[in-house]
């Protein structure tokens, strides 16, 4: 029993450490990696003072997201006078807790056995890398991710403000068509894996196919599945080029204009820490989780695998979110009724005949067995 | 076919109409312009189009740049101003102020009054070159020079007859 709190405790501080960790680096990412797309410098200004030696150490900029803290921090924390008081001072929380929640159901590692290494505490256990090992994973994902929206409506009604108000009705409209397509962009998967468990999605994935040239890993399966579920999520998460909400030349900042300081930054935050659970669906789903292709090093070496497990899920899930702050320097922002046109005339057709197309191929595949 | 919804609207092709492909293309040119540029950053070139101003200046500012002013000196390292005033009197934003007082030398020819002090503010003024403009003894010019123009603090800004004096040997 305590065993098993203990793990669950070092699991739910990997997993913090891990996603905001990665959220406050992919603030700085962004800036260095747009710079660089841009033929710019980027953020380098920031730096610390090392005491007596005058030395300024600047580390490429890193130090901007400790900057950004304190200057968020020393804001003033400002409630409009008509603002409903209650629902402004929830909202951000109703955005911010669902991104959070949503990293206790990836499985960031296989099985392990801690009695292995830290001796006899552990014994006779086994523990699967994943906070909440539960059967229908994919569900509650996607059932999870749809309570931002209510979040980000009340964030808009509450604060009393026109283009608050704009912007959030622009999210609704916008986040709740995506979602239908969200939701298809997945079935596919789960009828390949045949599971709704996403610990069992990624041992569905070890192995090659094609003879050996490829891993046998979502996104070569069905690439199409892989495209419409960026796009999806990335309109759910209100990024160019989906981010009417938001819109800065259009309507100052959407839904959060009346925000300020810490309450702003939540906003922000959920937005980066999004964008890494983003990526750690995609990686689950479509990258082959935590393995690495073509070898089975867990296979190989037992002991290191409660390292390198971690480890090869947080560089994968570095790179896909690399690839949406890539996506988002490049494309300019959509127009609303192009937003909607896309999303109810293209994106769902499309994610309607992938599915039919991928029904019928495994029902292929299953009457030649 | 269908009207134009605008003169210039670009009948796009099929595969342009399915989107991503565009978008694709899109992706690589960022890409590939930030492969560039990892690329000279990792081989300690410099990828960056912009400067790090202002401890980096660019060297091709022009000759006739609107940047610090200058007081010019006569052989002698006496300064050329004559303290008349004009340029103070001109000046758009109330940048200059000048005390005027006798010369040191009772039988001056060049003038009998002198600048006790001449102080610019470079927080207020706008860079418009009037004050050259009006000198009549073209006791002030301007350089292209605008180094130690960002600071930190105003009182930095605020430039004595000493700092605006060109040295002798620059004349
Ligand atoms: S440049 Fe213009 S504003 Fe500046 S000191 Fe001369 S007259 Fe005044
Ligand atoms: S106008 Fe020329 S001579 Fe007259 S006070 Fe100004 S700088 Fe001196």
């Amino acid at each position: 029993m305590i065993a098993d709190l203990v793990v669950t405790f070092v699991f739910i501080l990997f997993a913090m450490v891990m996603l905001l960790g990665l959220a406050t680096l992919l603030t700085w990412v962004e800036r260095k990696l747009s710079a660089m797309m841009a033929d710019r410098i980027g953020a380098n200004r920031c730096y610390v003072k090392i005491p007596l030696i005058n030395v300024k150490l600047i580390a490429l900029g890193l130090f901007h997201a400790m900057a950004d803290g304190l200057k968020m921090m020393s804001k003033e924390r400002f409630i409009p006078k008509d603002a409903d008081k209650f629902l402004f001072l929830l909202a951000p929380w109703i955005v911010f807790a669902p991104v959070l929640l949503m990293f206790a159901l990836i499985p960031f590692g296989g099985i392990i056995y801690p009695e292995k290494i830290f001796g006899s505490f552990f014994a006779g256990k086994a523990y699967l890398m994943q906070i909440a090992p539960l059967d229908g994973g994919a569900l509650i994902i996607l059932a999870i991710s749809g309570i931002c929206i209510i979040g980000v409506v009340l964030a808009g009604w509450a604060s009393n403000n026109k283009y608050s108000l704009l912007g959030s009705i622009r999210a609704a409209s916008q986040m709740i068509s995506y979602e239908v397509a969200l939701g298809l962009s997945l079935l596919p998967m789960v009828l390949t894996y045949g599971s709704l468990d996403l610990h069992t999605m990624i041992v569905a994935q070890q192995g090659s196919m094609l003879g050996g040239v490829l891993p046998a890993w979502g996104i070569f399966l069905s690439p199409l599945t892989a495209i419409i579920y960026l796009t999806a999520a990335t309109a759910e998460n209100k990024r160019i080029p989906f981010d009417i909400p938001e819109a800065e030349s259009e309507i100052i900042a959407g839904f959060f204009t009346e925000y300020s300081g810490m309450r702003m930054a939540l906003f922000m935050f959920a937005e980066f820490a999004e964008i890494v659970i983003i990526s750690c669906v995609f990686v689950v789903f479509f990258l082959g989780g935590y393995n690495l292709p073509y070898w089975d090093f867990a296979g190989s070496f037992p002991r290191l695998a409660i390292v390198l497990w971690p480890t090869i899920f947080f560089i994968k899930v570095f790179i896909v979110s690399c690839f949406q702050i890539l996506v988002r320097w490049s494309l300019p922002r959509f127009r609303y009724d192009q937003l909607l046109t896309f999303g109810w005339k293209f994106l769902l057709p499309l994610a309607m005949v992938n599915i039919t197309v991928v029904t019928l191929f495994l029902w292929l595949v299953q009457k030649h067995q | 076919m269908k009207r134009k919804e605008y003169w210039n609207q670009k009948e796009m092709s099929y595969w342009e109409k399915l989107y991503y492909l565009e978008i694709a293309r899109g992706l690589w040119v960022t890409f590939s312009v930030f492969i560039k540029n990892l690329y000279k950053w990792c081989t300690g070139k410099k990828g960056a189009l912009t400067v790090y101003y202002p401890e980096e200046r660019r060297s091709d500012y022009a000759s006739n740049f609107r940047g610090k002013h200058k007081l010019t000196i006569l052989e002698n390292g006496r300064p050329k101003c004559i303290a008349c005033k004009m340029c103070e009197n001109i000046c758009p934003s109330k940048s200059i102020k000048i005390v005027a007082g006798k010369s040191p030398d009772e039988k001056d020819s060049y003038s009998l009054k002198i600048p006790l002090s001449f102080d610019l503010d470079y927080a207020s003024c706008i860079f418009c070159g009037h004050c050259v403009e009006i000198c009549p003894k073209d006791a002030i010019i301007m350089t292209n020079d605008v180094s130690e123009l960002p600071t930190y603090a105003r009182e930095k800004l605020l430039y004595s007859l000493s700092d605006l004096l060109e040295s002798k040997k620059d004349a």
